[in-house]
């Protein structure tokens, strides 16, 4: 019988799970025109939840219900920035929907509840927890990328997140059965003991192998990164930037679980995997990215290109990879809502400011929406002072301290390689002419241009102020 | 206030571009103002730091200390010796210079232009204080993107390909130093440029890491065979970011192997000389010819340009065969003393080249030495100033370029006469390439009636060559105090050189 203690542990989830209900029957006696309530309503329960998650932080790590769920200090640095970067996106979201007519109810429930499959996917402490909160995830994610449903494009995209993704699931659950078969138990404490005297070693190593399948299709790693680019392209942008950036935190929070609390003895096996992962995702992610003319599908390539990196840091298999790792998780999906962002605040009805060639011009036009745009670029690249360059100096780290320093150097190369796109954007927006005829500027909606500008600017203060961010993700893997 | 004199320099021309650029398109009058006087403000605190420095203490002063990310023990750790304070004053006079230089020649949104010149004077000037690796690789690396702004709106035709070679190449050469630099911060557990040189290191390890931070300076300075991308840049820089350039940035790959290569890896260093040498060599003579053979302006003084650095890199390397080849402190202290002279020196005279053209090129919107000829019968004065330079640039007695040549060569002599006979060669070489563009550009018969329509220069162009010349002639006639103030810390470092790490 789950007690009131169980109950309380969930609060933040128990939450969130009655406000999206209350929301969903909201919206279905609300008039179109009053909507805007609906959407500054998300944003206030997603807020409550964050305060709702920090403040009922217990000092130690706790579990609930039997040790399926447990609240720790990892889980709880993953949801705030989850539920922060879904506050950006309902922000960003807003005038892109209602001019193009998709401004719905269902756009804000379903990113709440995959919300939710997020928080439940970090806080996992047993498989089948893992499973339900990935499942969750992506179910709702299916369906927000079919969230146009008379554009070809996003349903196809649907389509195929959807039969790749199912493909996904079912080889992380046959992996799972392994692991069970081999060990005896879905307990993920329980698992990390017994995993070091299995009689069945091999049977083990194989279900690692399908559950790294599975965690390379949900963090987009290269070769298992097919989708990541016909999805960015298809979903309406609103919902891409959900896709890039939340639910990056919770593709690193389940690898974390499954490959560190779960099969941490295993690392010697995993840790060449990952390592491979890395340098292909690097490799197709920086050098397709270079062709691209479309920035939402450049963007999916730097994705894939970022969780490169992702792996590297954790490929060290210590705290300390583990913490420069989910630094870079969320340096990533800050700078990724910024990026889609830009092309959210840039977009207007009939016009999506999706090709690069759009961007033509943009320092005259918007000054300040080059220079934002700018920032995002080159902290994607990886020049400092910005964000994204000490992400990247973590990862390199850690993988040398782990002896890995020739995939430092391979990350290294292909930093460069991976700088020519971004420059490539920068030069469009500042060095070439504007188009005659075409007008490219910022949203006027004033809650999108403060709210994208303070996201922007974030970049570069964090840049110089990381210390306390980086210190809060070193703590939490300590003990 | 000025316990953070340091902090001051670096960071009043960066967040002064702010109102400069916020001043906005709509006054371009009021942004040209505010940026003049951060500019101006920014010397003066650089000549109030001079007398704070006392030159015959060689330990590093004016530091500043704090911790930046407390669980690495990465720290903003600034501190200035004699060599620092030469290339600040450098820096924020050229600073000066470029904005004045600017003033009425951008029209295109001079607002981003002047605030993108004061960023990139602060991050110089950052990079010259730095006393922590990964302090000084944040500046080293954010440098770019106003450079590379600078040339990409403003610059030339060819520019885009231009700053993307720049860009790429630069970083190309730095993020190798990163990796060499995280491997060294997991050795000795700090950034501490000071803890670094410390650290014993095996002759391998040694070997990776001079070539990891060769790669990086050696395209900063840039030396034979990854200099390509200065032409470029050069010819299709707008003039201030062709002068900012040459003066400043190119110094930063030579102060870059006086403060990782050197006090780091100094066995590598020293048994890897004859590359550097070698290469050095090949800069000053075959990049000489190269440069005779030039047809546009800019071109040929970009390629006299990584001939001149090639002098910078020989006095480095060339003291490490004195001390630790004959334990000749005094003549390694030579070459030392005449590279850093160079350095300055070349700031000063190829800054005013680049100045040179650019007035040149205002008016007639060509860089085509064929497209000139006789300007001195209109263009009296600048035909004054540009002999003034060009004399320089030849390495004249008394003008700043002979003093920095002449030490190195001297040098050199002791270590390896065939050595000095081919650094010797400059003087040659130097004068046929650059007196060949004088006799091209300004004696002759006007024969483009263009040219016949120049007017002498303004009142503005004269303050920007006379400074530039004023600073030749003090520096070629009285070399002295600038000696006298880098002495106490070359001296330190050519003492460094002889320390084994092994």
């Amino acid at each position: 019988m789950p007690n009131l203690n169980d109950i309380l542990i969930l609060l933040p989830e128990f939450y969130l799970v009655a406000a999206a209900c209350l929301l969903l029957l909201l919206d279905a006696f609300m008039k179109p025109e009053q909507r805007p309530v609906l959407h500054w309503l998300s944003i206030a329960v997603l807020l409550v939840a964050i305060y709702l998650v920090v403040a009922g932080q217990p000092s130690q790590a706790v579990t609930a219900f039997n040790g399926m769920f447990i609240r720790d200090g990892v889980a709880e640095i993953l949801k705030v920035f989850s539920l922060l970067t879904t506050v950006l996106v309902f922000f960003y979201a807003k005038p892109y929907l209602q001019d193009r007519k998709l401004f719905v109810g269902e756009f804000y429930t379903l990113t709440i509840f995959a919300v939710i499959g997020i928080m439940l996917l970090v806080s996992a402490g047993n498989l089948i927890m893992v499973y339900l909160g990935l499942e969750l995830l992506t179910l709702s994610s299916y369906a927000l990328v079919a969230l146009n449903r008379d554009s070809r494009l996003s349903s196809e995209a649907a389509i195929k997140y959807f039969v790749l993704g199912a493909l996904a699931s079912g080889m992380l659950l046959y992996g799972m059965s392994m692991v069970y078969g081999a060990t005896g138990t879905l307990d993920l404490v329980r698992l990390h003991t017994a995993a070091g005297h299995t009689g069945m070693p091999h049977l083990l190593v194989f279900g690692l192998i399908f559950m790294i399948v599975g965690i390379g299709f949900k963090l987009g790693a290269a070769p298992f990164h097919m989708w990541i680019p016909d999805v960015y392209q298809g979903s309406p942008t609103a919902v891409t930037v959900f896709i890039g950036s939340a639910q990056k935190l919770a593709a690193f929070g389940m690898a974390y679980r499954l490959l560190a609390s779960g099969l941490g003895d295993l690392s010697q096996h995993w840790q060449l995997m990952l390592a491979c992962l890395a340098v292909l995702s690097l490799a197709i992610g920086n050098i397709v990215a270079i062709v691209q003319t479309n920035l939402k599908r450049l963007l999916a390539y730097s994705t894939i290109s970022h969780m490169g990196y992702l792996l590297v840091g954790l490929v060290n298999a210590g705290p300390e990879g583990y913490a420069a790792s989910l630094f870079y998780a969320i340096s990533y999906a800050i700078t990724s809502a910024a990026a889609f962002g830009m092309i959210l605040a840039l977009a207007r009805a009939g016009f999506e400011c999706e090709e690069i060639d759009d961007l033509k011009g943009l320092n005259q036009r918007s000054p300040w929406a080059a220079f934002l745009m700018m920032l995002v670029m080159f902290s994607l690249a990886g020049v400092p002072p910005l964000f994204g360059f000490f992400g990247k100096l973590l990862v390199f780290q850690a993988a040398i301290h782990a002896g890995y320093l020739w995939l430092a150097l391979v990350g290294a190369v292909f930093a460069i390689i991976g700088l020519y796109y971004y420059l490539r954007v920068v030069k469009v927006m500042y060095f070439d002419k504007p188009v005659e005829g075409t007008e490219v500027h910022l949203q006027k909606d004033v809650s999108v241009r403060l709210v994208l500008s303070l996201n922007v600017l974030a970049l570069l203060v964090l840049g110089i102020v990381w210390g306390p961010l980086f210190g809060w993700c070193q703590s939490v893997f300590v003990g | 206030m000025f316990n953070h004199l340091l902090s001051l320099l670096i960071w009043l021309p960066v967040v002064g571009a702010i109102p400069v650029l916020l001043a906005g398109s709509g006054r371009p009058n009021a942004a040209r103002w505010i940026a003049l006087a951060v500019a101006v403000l920014t010397f003066v605190l650089s000549l109030y730091m001079l007398p704070l420095y006392n030159a015959a203490d060689a330990t590093k002063q004016l530091a500043e200390s704090h911790v930046w990310i407390a669980s690495l023990g990465v720290h903003y750790n600034l501190a200035v010796d004699g060599i620092s304070v030469a290339l600040i004053l450098l820096t924020s006079f050229v600073g000066i210079l470029v904005i004045v230089g600017a003033w009425e020649v951008i029209q295109t949104n001079p607002h981003q232009y002047m605030s993108a010149m004061l960023v990139l004077e602060g991050l110089m000037i950052g990079v010259f204080c730095a006393t922590d690796a990964l302090l000084f690789y944040v500046f080293f690396e954010a440098m770019l993107i106003p450079m590379f702004i600078l040339i990409g709106v403003w610059g030339g035709p060819r520019r885009v390909y231009a700053t993307l070679k720049f860009f790429i190449y630069t970083f190309f050469g730095s993020i190798f130093m990163l990796v060499g630099l995280i491997y060294l911060y997991l050795k000795a557990g700090s950034f501490d440029l000071a803890t670094l040189a410390a650290l014993p290191l095996s002759m391998k390890e040694q070997t990776w890491l001079f070539f990891a931070f060769l790669i990086a300076f050696a395209v900063k300075v840039p030396m034979v065979p990854v200099h390509t991308w200065l032409p470029d840049a050069h010819v299709e820089a707008p003039t201030g970011g062709s002068v900012v350039l040459a003066a400043v940035m190119l110094k930063i790959g030579g102060y870059g192997f006086l403060r990782f290569s050197l006090p780091i890896t100094p066995d590598a260093a020293d048994a890897y000389a004859w590359v550097v040498i070698g290469l050095s060599l090949i800069a000053v003579v075959y990049i000489g010819y190269i440069a005779l053979v030039q047809e546009d302006m800019k071109k040929l003084v970009a390629y006299s340009s990584v001939a001149h650095m090639g002098f910078v890199t020989l006095g480095i390397f060339i003291a490490f065969m004195l001390v630790r080849g004959s334990n000749n402190l005094d003549a390694a202290k030579l070459g030392m003393q005449g590279a850093m002279v160079q350095m300055i020196s070349h700031g000063f005279v190829s800054g005013a080249m680049f100045s040179c053209i650019g007035v040149l090129y205002d008016r007639m919107h060509t860089r085509q030495i064929k497209d000139y000829g006789g300007v001195i019968n209109v263009m009296p004065w600048f035909g004054f100033f540009y002999v003034v330079f060009a004399m320089a640039n030849s390495g004249l007695p008394g003008t700043s370029g002979f003093v920095g040549e002449f030490q190195v060569i001297l040098a050199s002599f002791q270590a390896n006469p065939l050595i000095a006979f081919f650094a010797a060669f400059t003087l040659i070489i130097g004068a046929a390439y650059t007196l060949y563009m004088v006799k091209r550009v300004l004696w002759g018969d006007i024969t483009n009636p263009h040219v016949a329509e120049m007017k002498d220069l303004n009142g503005r162009e004269w303050f920007v060559l006379g400074a530039f010349a004023a600073a030749v002639f003090a520096l070629g006639i009285w070399p002295q105090p600038l000696i006298h103030l880098m002495d106490s810390s070359v001296t330190q470092l050519v003492t460094q050189l002889g320390n084994h790490k092994i």
